[in-house]
């Protein structure tokens, strides 16, 4: 199986499918429409950088609640039984099998001024909440989409922590709190590295949850470069630029988080 | 106590989770128009009927599964093919291989989206031609790819190295080697391939978005549904698909469950 | 067991990632013969036996088989089968497929290999077994049903790789029987790879001992074993004492101080030579001015023996006695003439020390310790 004839429609796929597009991105974030060199548009990316705090801001803001609210849901279901376990983490994956935009516009009816929540609570006798296109909703509808994605590689590394450590600890003296501080927390660290990366990554570049449950004024880097290729202001040389500094920090936040990781660990455990 | 409390943790969670859609599928059973999407007045399939009268939407489906069916069956003999020869790579090259591999998922999809329009927009111009399958197609294969090698690779560590070998020392040509031992020990690798290509490609909206040009796919058409906002009819929608990926996930998990009830009878 | 070889190597030499891994290596194997290639891992005679069936290709040299060069034949087109170290048996086929695959690849009739697979399955005592899966067979099992697979091929030479290794040791001592019985009655050419020195002498007609990708010693398991050629060698197969020592002239050497009288003749005067007594040659004697003389600082109860350690004059000697002696005890150690064994100096002379440790790794251990600890 050595032979080079098996590589070769791999290699012509990978470089014309993977790196000139890339190559393609970096042209045009350097050139005008006349295809001269231009810094221009990476100058330019600069006055949105209110978006990028935006989404930066969201998209951690989510991570943050995701990693709180899916670690100890990866910890009860790693520490049931082996049959309840598979019943649990299937369910936990069906809404998953659902369309990502049916999902998100499942919420948009529930969180508009005349959603069921409204409606319920002035039924109640409850003061209405404007809660659609809100920052709020935004976030929500993140938590709400990414949070599979931080329990399932949460999960996979917690439920192969080898149970004669967490027995060793115990039998060196360690009572159920310094396990987990001591042993479960440490251990689970690679999951949770992968859980932050697989999360954080789509919530920071999406365009979909802030146009349906942000409304127009929540505008994130996602919809910016939408809007440059497919939206009202056409410019690919700009969105290229914009799509490139979202890449490198992406790149960079994936370094900082490496760091913390030694880098021996295998990506997440999505792979069923 | 503990465990009373994580009960009630994980029914939240759940109810988190599953309400929204329950909700979904609720109303797409509500006789109303369009105006109160979250008001009960009666029971109705109206919103069923109006769905398969759509043609738009016939042929969004259409679409999606031609789409789906090419860029998995593609997918996964070219993912195949790349992880083979990237198992008997040395570490260096498998190392950048990989790397080049990964970037299509670990790059946010936006990015890989707007990239790979940029490159179907160049070629579409050079050829004379316009943006819609094929570009779909191309662009699906390459994002299935990762996933294809990445549950084929482990398949192919696992192995016994020397079954291959053991197969040409009995006689076999290395081609005939392959697909009489390697192939049937990878297959279970290959399979999975296949169906998660196959499921990624049906629900990818972010990449046909960016590279279908006029062509419609089932979420690109769900997309511009939610946009004009007109609605039960999406409803009726969501709870049909769900309907179909509960049902697959039930017969594979029932089969699953009976081929491992096997296995340790066997054993 | 013809006189011509069947497979001739010449001046092999291989090397993966720029680490030599076959040195200029020869090797003739005769027909018939059961020949074994010993070693520590990474000696290169897994290596070797690749080369044979066709896995490697030699940078430089030409293997021949039966008088015809067949370097460049692939695998498949070669008469040999191989016996992969963990059987590589087809885990998706049973039992009777996998016996039976050679054959299909053949296009032999149906008729045929039925009636072939089962007299193999019969010559591994498989009979009733042809419909299981291999992955419900014992590892025993798996191990002759690979046997059964490769002899079902007809090859003119049969190579097996370490094919005993993952066995427990009852059931190697009788697949060593059973190997050598098929071997026997086939007639077939074994080339065997082991790094058990134990298995290599009860099955083999000849022994090739080889490290670091060359070859130290051929020859028969009693030859080896009483002629060691090298340190290496004499360290490798059993427990050896190894003793720098000074040839006087034919018949007297010198070492540990003292003049013996020996059966090796044919060295240079004073020229500096490698030592070996067996543990089990020495005897144990009452200390007294005719003999070496030592203190017991080691006792180990073995079943058949007491392993004796005894320091002498610092030089930590093993004896193998069926006497038990106390800690402490000081004895004398006779040597007689046939129990000396006089090697020409080699790269590995110095290299194996006394009986103070047994590993390398223990020894290498310690000495980091010591080190650590006069630094603090």
């Amino acid at each position: 199986m050595k032979s080079k004839a098996v590589f070769a429609p791999y290699l012509v796929w990978m470089v014309i499918f993977i790196l000139v597009p890339m190559l393609l991105v970096v042209y045009f974030a350097f050139t005008d429409k006349s295809g001269a060199f231009t810094l221009e548009n990476i100058m330019k990316v600069g006055q949105y950088s209110n978006v990028f705090v935006r989404s930066i801001w969201l998209g951690a803001l989510a991570t943050a609640i995701c990693l709180l609210t899916g670690y100890p849901v990866a910890y009860i279901i790693a520490h049931s039984s082996v049959r309840r376990q598979s019943v649990l983490i299937m369910l936990l994956m069906l809404p998953m099998w659902m369309n990502f935009l049916l999902r998100t516009y499942a919420w948009m009816t529930l969180l508009e001024d005349s959603g069921l929540i409204n409606n319920l609570l002035a039924a109640l006798g409850l003061p209405r909440v404007h809660m659609i296109n809100t920052q709020g909703a935004v976030v929500l509808g993140m938590v709400y989409n990414y949070i599979p994605y931080m329990i399932l590689p949460l999960y996979s590394v917690m439920s192969k922590i080898d149970v004669s450590v967490i027995e060793a600890a115990q039998d060196l003296g360690a009572d159920g709190r310094k396990v987990f501080w001591k042993v479960t927390l440490p251990m689970s660290m690679p999951g949770v590295i992968s859980g932050i990366t697989m999360v954080f990554v789509p919530a920071v570049s999406t365009f979909i949850i802030s146009k349906m449950l942000g409304g127009g004024g929540n505008l994130l880097i996602g919809d910016l470069i939408d809007m440059q290729f497919l939206g009202s202001s056409y410019n690919p040389n700009l969105g290229s630029a914009i799509s490139l500094v979202l890449m490198v920090l992406i790149l960079i936040c994936m370094g900082i988080m490496n760091e913390f990781d030694d880098g021996e660990t295998e990506k997440g455990g999505m792979m069923p | 106590m503990k465990k009373a409390v994580s009960r009630v943790y994980m029914t939240l969670v759940f109810v988190f989770l599953y309400a929204p859609i329950l909700l979904l599928i609720v109303f797409s059973f509500n006789d109303s128009d369009t105006k109160s999407r979250t008001v009960w007045s009666g029971f109705s399939t109206r919103w069923y009927e109006q769905l398969f009268q759509d043609r738009m939407l016939l042929d969004a489906l259409r679409n999606t599964l031609i789409i789906a069916v090419v860029a998995a069956v593609a997918s996964t003999v070219l993912g195949t093919l790349a992880a083979i020869s990237i198992d008997s790579m040395k570490k260096w090259k498998r190392k950048l291989v990989m790397n080049i591999t990964n970037l299509p998922m670990l790059n946010p999809e936006i990015v890989t989206g707007v990239s790979l329009m940029l490159l179907m927009v160049f070629a579409a111009r050079f050829l004379g031609v316009d943006l819609g399958m094929g570009s779909i197609i191309l662009a699906h294969i390459t994002f299935c790819l990762p996933y294809v090698i990445l549950s084929v690779l482990p398949k192919l560590g696992q192995m016994d190295p020397h079954l291959y070998e053991a197969a040409q020392d009995l006689g076999c040509t290395p081609v005939r080697a392959f697909f009489k031992v390697v192939l049937p020990e990878i297959m279970p690798g290959v399979v999975t391939g296949m169906v998660m290509a196959f499921t990624l490609s049906i629900d990818d909206f972010i990449i046909s978005y960016f590279c279908s040009g006029t062509t419609q796919t089932l979420p690109v058409f769900i997309y511009s549904m939610t946009r004009k906002r007109v609605s039960p009819e999406i409803n009726a929608l969501s709870t049909l698909l769900f309907a179909v990926v509960l049902l697959l996930l039930l017969v594979i998990n029932i089969r699953q469950g009976k081929v491992g009830k096997k296995r340790e009878v066997e054993a | 067991m013809g006189e011509k070889p069947i497979i001739s190597l010449q001046n092999i030499a291989v090397s993966f990632d720029g680490e030599q891994i076959l040195k200029n290596l020869n090797l003739n194997i005769r027909d018939g013969e059961f020949v074994t290639l010993l070693g520590p891992s990474g000696c290169g005679k897994t290596t070797t036996l690749r080369i044979i069936g066709g896995f490697v290709r030699p940078d430089t040299g030409d293997v021949y088989f039966d008088g015809k060069k067949i370097t460049d034949v692939p695998p498949h087109k070669r008469e040999v089968n191989t016996i992969f170290q963990k059987y590589a048996l087809f885990p998706h086929l049973n039992v009777y497929d996998n016996v039976a695959f050679g054959m299909r690849i053949h296009k032999k009739s149906e008729k045929e290999i039925k009636k072939t697979v089962h007299e193999m399955l019969d010559l591994v005592s498989l009979g009733g077994f042809a419909h299981r899966g291999v992955n419900r067979l014992s590892g025993g099992q798996q191990q002759r049903v690979a046997i059964a697979r490769a002899l079902a091929n007809d090859p003119k030479v049969l190579l097996l790789d370490e094919p005993l290794g993952a066995l427990d040791l009852k059931l190697r001592k009788d697949m060593q029987v059973e190997l050598k019985k098929i071997q026997q009655a086939t007639g077939i050419t074994f080339v065997f790879v082991t790094h058990d020195q134990e298995e290599a002498l009860s099955m083999s007609d000849t022994v090739v001992v080889m490290d670091k990708g060359e070859i130290q010693q051929i020859g028969t398991p009693q030859d080896i074993y009483n002629e060691p050629q090298n340190a290496f060698v004499a360290d490798f197969i059993g427990e050896s004492n190894i003793l720098d020592g000074v040839m006087h002239e034919d018949y007297l050497c010198e070492f540990a101080g003292r003049k013996f009288r020996c059966v090796d003749k044919g060295f240079a005067p004073r020229e500096s030579v490698d030592v070996v007594i067996r543990p089990e040659d020495i005897d144990v004697m009452e200390p007294s001015e005719e003999y070496l003389t030592g203190t017991v600082t080691n006792v180990t109860f073995k079943g058949v023996h007491y392993e004796i350690i005894v320091d002498v004059k610092g030089f930590k000697w093993m004896i193998q006695s069926t006497d038990f002696q106390e800690v402490g005890n000081v004895i004398g150690l006779r040597l007689q003439p046939d129990d000396i064994h006089i090697m020409k100096k080699s790269e590995y002379s110095g290299m194996f020390g006394d009986y103070s440790t047994f590993s390398d790794e223990m020894e290498e251990d310690q000495s980091l310790q010591e080190e650590a600890e006069r630094e603090e």
